[in-house]
């Protein structure tokens, strides 16, 4: 087990890729001190910014303490292991993560778990936006895994989800589930405006209030609704279809209790 | 200017009837000659390795207004591919729309050194030019849109040649282009109000004309002018299942305008003009049909717009194709645009894929008719960049040109209804170095005109490739990784007589390449007159006197004089 301190306040952005256990694996701490990694313009290596410490255990487990907003691309491309971060932590965190775990003890900048396809990411903070969502232009979205927020998400999430599932404890922002395809999304308190827009399938489960788009339309009432093997959420809730501007199929969830202005949809039931 | 001297290289050069022998290439002054002062010149060791002409690129989307469009749309396609600055280049990005400085090293490095821009609007030819101007270590050239410009088809309709010919020399002039692109004829104007035309003989909407009046009044138009290159054409109802006929009836329709056998037409990318078949379920290849026609026909030559698997972008100024292709693609962003009184025009992101009964047959379809065709002289290899393919593909197309193992290897992963219907299990054909040279430069070259070029004979601009294939010892057809890898690295590539890729590398990335136009001098100027002035006020959203491409646009400006015969 390897722990990561920061040695000073960063300033600048630092793009950290080589912060994986698989990098880190079979690495002595000499060897991990001098993976390269660059601070604003600068090239730099790990040992400048951070200090390194082994612990005696052999688990392949990386832990950072302190506060690390500036830090990108943490736990990219993971494919096993664990890392724990107690603190903030900076965009693209577990972007491209093919398996293993990360633990945010903190909040998380955008893009986090940006491209997945494997591993979970607890963030028991808040997480940016673009969470789960692919980077600017690519339609090629988190493909699978979970991602569970404490607290709330930023807009943008789980934009072109082609899989996976994401649960949030808090708010979400605009543009929910964007484009998305295929895979669940869990808000257990209010959405703001566009959820679901251009969707074609998939599943949003909004506890709170949300808006639906008039290109959505109602399809039934449900007393309850399974988001994944796990969780199960009492409702009732207004099942809408849609995006129906792109005959979507795509099924928003959205409670009874907390959207009475949803009520004149009855009528067309 | 320094000289240098090639020595004991296997050249291939199809113009001079020279098939892989030991020879000597001596470079004075950016040309070939017969000699050069052996201890004072630089002398560059060929012995082993292959010796052909510059590369000539025939048809490649490379810059203008559509292609930066699709820079724009796609972030995602240039941070898959970010190139690094060195000491000698600058930074840029690459993958299907490279960024202007990166397409030039990256065709240079391929050993090519002439590359014709597939197609312009002539409202956006001052975008075009300065694009071009930053495309180093290349010669280029563009084509300019006509089939839809309205006084072409305001002539045309009214039968006036004579006039329509003095326009369009006055458009070439003010363009700077080298040759008339037509694209769909009658279609793109069409789309202005949301129609097409599906046939040679469907009417365009307000001019009275046809597609087939079109064709055969611009390539009246282009023999009147004495142009270089024949026109360059797009034909109707491309991309849609069953427009093979199509295109043998646009072959037919102009096979009588060819006199002395000489080609009056060229189609490109063929590939997507060649499907048989009543809609995509049942589509099928109809390359056997096109290259029976082009084998008993010499009125025509064609590119083949290979499909290369890959995440390319397709643009063309084929707005009603593009509007197809988004219904047809599952509705990815996309773009698609009015060009005014010109053109239109459509750019989406397309992934190729094997496992597509469609795109793997597309793919066979291109070779097929490749290799169908018995004369290399009459078809050339492109991927109509970066609608089939990028151009960094080449190395590939030309490994399934020249080796039948390398075709089975990639059949081998396409979708099985795509192996059962392709023709290629029973093509034999495996191409030579001689064939393949005729292909990418010295028909290219013929086919465009440019005597200097696509050859290796006294008074030939020295651009001049050097591949690592020795064709004693390499058997491409066996080994054709090796062959595929020494094509994409070029170990010398000379841009007028100057070593600009050494090892693959770009080494010199500060010769800028001419921009190739030509000018056609008519008897009398076209008519210019308060009338044309006031369409130009009323129907365009530029004014007449800002409309040309004024010298000062272009950086190193080549001008081909023609006279004209009007």
């Amino acid at each position: 087990m390897i722990t990561l301190t920061p040695l000073r306040a960063f300033n600048v952005p630092i793009q950290a890729p080589c912060i994986t256990p698989d990098e880190f694996a079979n690495k002595s701490v000499a060897e991990v001190t001098k993976l390269p990694v660059t601070e604003g313009n600068r090239h730099v290596t790990l040992g400048d910014l951070f200090k390194i410490e082994q612990n005696a255990s052999e688990s392949s487990s990386i832990t950072i303490n302190g506060e690390c907003s500036k830090v990108k691309r943490v736990g990219q491309g993971m494919t096993s292991g664990e890392i724990i971060i107690n603190g903030n932590i900076g965009m693209h965190t577990g972007e491209k993560m093919a398996g293993g775990k990360i633990v945010v003890n903190g909040n998380t900048g955008g893009w986090t778990g940006s491209e997945m396809k494997k591993g979970i990411i607890e963030i028991h903070g808040d997480a940016g936006d673009y969470t789960a969502s692919p980077y600017r232009g690519n339609d090629l979205g988190m493909k699978g895994g979970l991602i569970t927020v404490e607290g709330n998400v930023g807009t943008d999430v789980g934009c072109y989800l082609q899989g996976g599932i994401i649960k949030v404890k808090g708010n979400a922002g605009r543009f929910l589930g964007f484009h998305m395809s295929e895979g669940a999304i869990y808000v257990e308190k209010d959405c703001d405006v566009r959820a679901g827009a251009l969707m074609t399938a998939g599943k949003i489960v909004i506890g709170g209030k949300l808006e639906i788009l008039p290109s959505f339309t109602i399809d039934s009432i449900k007393a309850k609704v399974k988001v994944d093997a796990e969780t199960t959420v009492q409702g009732p809730f207004y099942v809408f279809l849609g995006d129906l501007s792109e005959k979507g199929k795509g099924k928003i969830f959205a409670s009874k209790t907390n959207n009475p202005e949803f009520k004149f949809y009855e009528k067309y039931l | 200017m320094s000289e240098i001297l090639i020595k004991n290289g296997f050249i291939v050069d199809p113009i001079n009837n020279i098939n892989c022998e030991k020879k000597d290439i001596m470079i004075k002054g950016g040309k070939i000659v017969e000699k050069v002062n052996e201890t004072k010149a630089q002398i560059i060791d060929a012995s082993g390795k292959l010796v052909m002409a510059g590369g000539v690129d025939i048809h490649s989307h490379i810059a203008g207004a559509e292609v930066n469009m699709g820079r724009m749309i796609r972030p995602e396609d240039h941070y898959k591919d970010p190139v690094k600055k060195t000491t000698i280049t600058r930074a840029g990005t690459g993958y299907s729309i490279p960024s202007t400085f990166v397409t030039g090293y990256r065709y240079s490095e391929m050993g090519y050194t002439s590359v014709f821009n597939g197609s312009i609007a002539a409202l956006k030819a001052k975008h075009l030019h300065e694009e071009l101007n930053d495309i180093p270590l290349l010669d280029k050239g563009t084509y300019v849109l006509m089939g839809d410009w309205w006084f072409v088809l305001e002539n045309l309709a009214k039968g006036d040649l004579n006039e329509c010919a003095r326009l369009v020399a006055w458009l070439m002039q003010s363009t700077k282009g080298y040759g008339i692109k037509v694209v769909n004829p009658g279609g793109l104007e069409s789309w202005g109000f949301g129609r097409n035309v599906h046939s040679l003989d469907d009417q365009v909407p307000n001019f009275c004309i046809t597609p087939r009046e079109i064709i055969r009044g611009l390539i009246k138009v282009n023999k009147l002018l004495n142009l270089p290159h024949t026109i360059h054409l797009h034909t109707n109802n491309l991309g849609i299942p069953g427009n093979y006929q199509t295109s043998l009836e646009t072959m037919q329709a102009v096979e009588d305008l060819s006199t002395d056998a000489k080609p009056v037409l060229h189609i490109t990318h063929i590939q997507f003009a060649s499907f048989k078949g009543e809609n995509w379920s049942k589509f099928k290849s109809g390359a056997e049909e096109i290259a029976k026609y082009m084998n008993a026909h010499t009125h025509m030559t064609l590119d083949m717009g290979q499909v290369t698997f890959s995440d390319t972008t397709t643009m063309t100024a084929d707005g009603p194709f593009e509007f197809s292709l988004y219904e047809l693609g599952g509705h990815n962003k996309w773009v698609n645009s009015d060009v005014e009184t010109e053109s239109s025009g459509g750019i989406i992101p397309f992934h190729y894929k094997k496992n597509s009964p469609v795109n793997a047959l597309q793919w066979s379809i291109g070779l097929e008719i490749a290799l169908l065709i018995k004369d290399p002289w009459k078809i050339f290899m492109t991927t109509d960049h970066p609608n089939g393919g990028p151009f960094y593909d080449y190395p590939k197309v030309l490994a399934w040109l020249y080796s039948k193992k390398a075709r089975e290897a990639t059949l081998k992963k396409c979708h099985k209804s795509a192996r059962k219907k392709s023709l290629l299990p029973s093509i034999d054909r495996e191409l030579t170095l001689y064939e393949l040279a005729i292909m990418t430069r010295a028909g290219t070259a013929k086919a465009l005109g440019l005597t200097n070029k696509g050859h290796l004979g006294v008074g030939a601009d020295a651009d001049v490739a050097i591949f690592d294939i020795n064709p004693e010892t390499l058997d491409i057809t066996k080994k054709f990784r090796t062959a595929r890898k020494a094509f994409s690295k070029a170990v010398y590539t000379l841009k007028d007589g100057i070593i600009v890729v050494k090892d693959g590398q770009v080494v010199n990335s500060q010769v800028p390449g001419r921009t190739i136009w030509v000018d056609p001098q008519t008897k009398d100027p076209c008519r210019i007159d308060e009338d044309m002035k006031r369409k130009f006020r009323d129907y365009w959203t530029i004014e007449f006197e800002n409309y040309p491409v004024t010298d000062n646009y272009i950086k190193v400006s080549d001008r081909l004089v023609r006279k004209a015969s009007v």
